[in-house]
């Protein structure tokens, strides 16, 4: 049975594929239901997944629902208590404010709206913004700072923290490093063509660089063509504009990313939200729409394009690509998936959500992805049929306007994808998307085992830890800095104001004793007391 | 030892407090402010339990033996 991902004396045999159909999933971190045999040709089972979707989104017991609601309670009524004080002059204004002579005008600055942010936030906002200086790899250097008026102002100390562990940076396969020998060919480029391009994609800024990328990006998924542009957030935000207009229809998952709904707006297309990865919601949706039309002439949309993301990153949802297929395949849409976070994660060679799934790429008619989160690089891609990528060559308010990617980060997005796929000589590659499923299995298994509700799927790499009260976001974030590891914690508005979480990115790059040592601190855990998972057997 | 482990579980008990009741994130003079209402709060109502709980278990166990297991207690008695 041919086994595509063979090596043989450290080298890698590739064969190379039209289509990547013959897929074979390395038994480490899958489960199959179902053993499948090896076809040669087609997709086994390429309609139905074959795998069963193991998600928690554990609800938790009612008294922690009731106890955030009471610290939320007490939070504002301090929020009331200081608002007063600071209107009626007992305590000094550190917000803006305007002038003495612009009282009576139409106010400037509306300062209920900010409540939340002046008074919750402001309290924990060390938690953010922390400056760091070193590169992101699995470990870090902080700048210390203090703060003398209560997270007002901030001031350096002048010393660093060293070698904090990363836990925030999404560093999925550990390309952000500083190794001279890894980093030869950037510092070649960097030589030859310098940092700027000083133009746009449509007047003098396609290098040679961007069309080397380009076809090695287009090969990497197996589609036909592909673009890249400078910046991930505006390929969403630019492109969509580009691809619908009014008279479509978009259904885009609840929890999309604000790219993918500011892009959606910005299109004047008709926006319509389903439950997150529910597919019912999903149906139902495409079957009104196509029976009732647009809303009061009642003709067909002209387009309907379904916006889903591979991995969610504030959940670490994986999206249900093959039934979002069969849906869109029954009722005539398109479809459109932002791999932002899945791109070089998830799949037995990294690539992507499509791979996952064992489907081809050809399902998917708009394939997006990010270079910054696996590739350790800037920008962004569109992948797709040619003729998609011509039209957005020529209509795309990026390739227009926006300037395009610089020459040593597209070196960089080339020698890591040549990593991935073997290309460069040795197995460095799939090394690291096998050393990431590891390390993803071996924390979400240790966290659990800790009896801490984490939610998402079992494969991807982003793990958000359940925290709920808002007495603990700050609590949390201060006491993993003492102990020298660094975490993002999410709060309202970024998440349902209930469900505050700190969110944990693995990495190829952390060994089993960073993992370690962030996962068996007990005397954290027990200090937190957020152990209210019920499910404390193991599952694996 | 046993003195730290007492003291160390205190301690325990009180950052939880501190994270549940979301006084962790006030500043020193707000915080003494919640504790003083917290502490006042609580100790008017267990002083009112320490009270009036006992009186009122009484007499609703009156009350009810009353109805249930009602011997007549005539008072007519032979």
């Amino acid at each position: 049975m041919a086994n595509p991902s063979a090596v043989c004396n450290g080298h890698l045999h590739h064969h190379h594929h039209q289509k990547q159909n013959n897929i074979l999933k390395s038994g480490i971190y899958k489960k199959n239901g179902i053993t499948k045999g090896m076809k040669k040709n087609g997709v086994s089972n390429g309609t139905l997944h074959k795998k069963t979707i193991t998600e928690h989104f554990e609800q938790a017991p009612m008294y922690v629902a009731v106890l955030t609601f009471l610290g939320f309670g007490v939070g504002t009524i301090f929020g009331y208590l200081r608002d007063f004080m600071r209107a009626w002059g007992l305590e000094k204004r550190n917000v803006a404010a305007e002038r003495e002579q612009q009282k009576d005008f139409v106010p400037l600055y509306q300062d209920f709206e900010n409540f939340y942010t002046r008074n919750l936030y402001m309290r924990i906002r060390d938690n953010w913004n922390r400056p760091i200086c070193s590169v992101p790899g699995p470990q870090f250097d902080l700048m210390e700072r203090v703060t003398d008026d209560y997270n007002w102002t901030f001031r350096f100390t002048g010393r660093t923290i060293k070698n904090v562990i990363n836990m925030g940076s999404y560093n999925y396969l550990g390309f952000a490093e500083t190794d001279v020998n890894a980093l030869k060919t950037v510092t070649i480029e960097l030589q030859k063509y310098g940092t700027g391009i000083c133009s746009t994609r449509q007047e003098m800024g396609t290098l040679d660089k961007h069309v080397e990328l380009e076809k090695l990006v287009a090969k990497f998924l197996g589609v036909e063509d592909a673009m890249v542009f400078g910046m991930g957030f505006a390929t969403n935000s630019m492109n969509i504009p580009a691809l619908v207009g009014k008279g479509c229809l978009i259904l885009s998952d609840e929890l999309n990313h604000t790219s993918l709904v500011l892009g959606a707006r910005l299109s004047g297309a008709t926006i319509r939200i389903f439950k997150h990865n529910n597919m019912q919601s999903l149906e139902k949706l495409l079957r009104d729409a196509i029976i009732y039309g647009q809303p009061r002439s009642r003709r067909a949309w002209r387009k309907i394009l379904i916006l889903v993301e591979g991995i969610y990153s504030m959940e670490g949802s994986i999206v249900r690509l093959p039934e979002i297929v069969s849906l869109k395949k029954k009722y005539k849409a398109y479809l459109y998936l932002d791999e932002a976070h899945s791109i070089g994660a998830v799949g037995a060679t990294g690539r992507g959500v499509v791979e996952y799934f064992g489907m081809s790429p050809d399902d998917v008619d708009v394939l997006m992805g990010t270079f910054t989160k696996s590739f350790g690089a800037a920008g962004g891609y569109i992948a797709g049929k040619k003729d998609l990528v011509d039209f957005l060559r020529t209509h795309s308010h990026s390739a227009v306007y926006a300037t395009s990617m610089c020459p040593p980060v597209a070196e960089q997005i080339i020698r890591a994808m040549k990593c991935l796929m073997g290309l460069d000589g040795t197995t460095q590659g799939l090394q690291r998307v096998r050393q990431l499923g590891k390390n993803t299995r071996y924390f979400r298994r240790r966290l659990h085992e800790m009896g801490f509700i984490i939610y998402g799927n079992d494969d991807s790499p982003v793990v958000p830890l359940l925290l709920y009260m808002p007495g603990k976001i700050g609590a949390f974030a201060r006491r993993m800095l003492e102990k020298n590891i660094g975490v993002v914690v999410v709060g309202f508005p970024a998440t349902p104001i209930t469900e505050s979480r700190a969110r944990f990115c693995v990495s190829a790059a952390h060994t089993r004793e960073m993992l370690d040592t962030r996962g068996l601190k007990a005397d954290v855990s027990g200090l937190f007391h957020s152990r209210c998972s019920s499910q404390r057997t193991k599952i694996w | 030892m046993d003195i730290k482990h007492v003291k160390d579980y205190i301690y325990w008990l009180y950052y939880q407090y501190l994270l549940i009741t979301c006084s962790y994130v006030l500043e020193p003079w707000e915080r003494s402010m919640f504790h003083t209402i917290t502490v006042t709060v609580f100790a008017m109502v267990v002083y009112t339990a320490y009270v009036f709980v006992p009186i009122h278990v009484r007499l609703a166990f009156e009350f009810f033996s009353q109805i249930f297991g009602s011997q007549p207690e005539s008072t007519v008695s032979i």
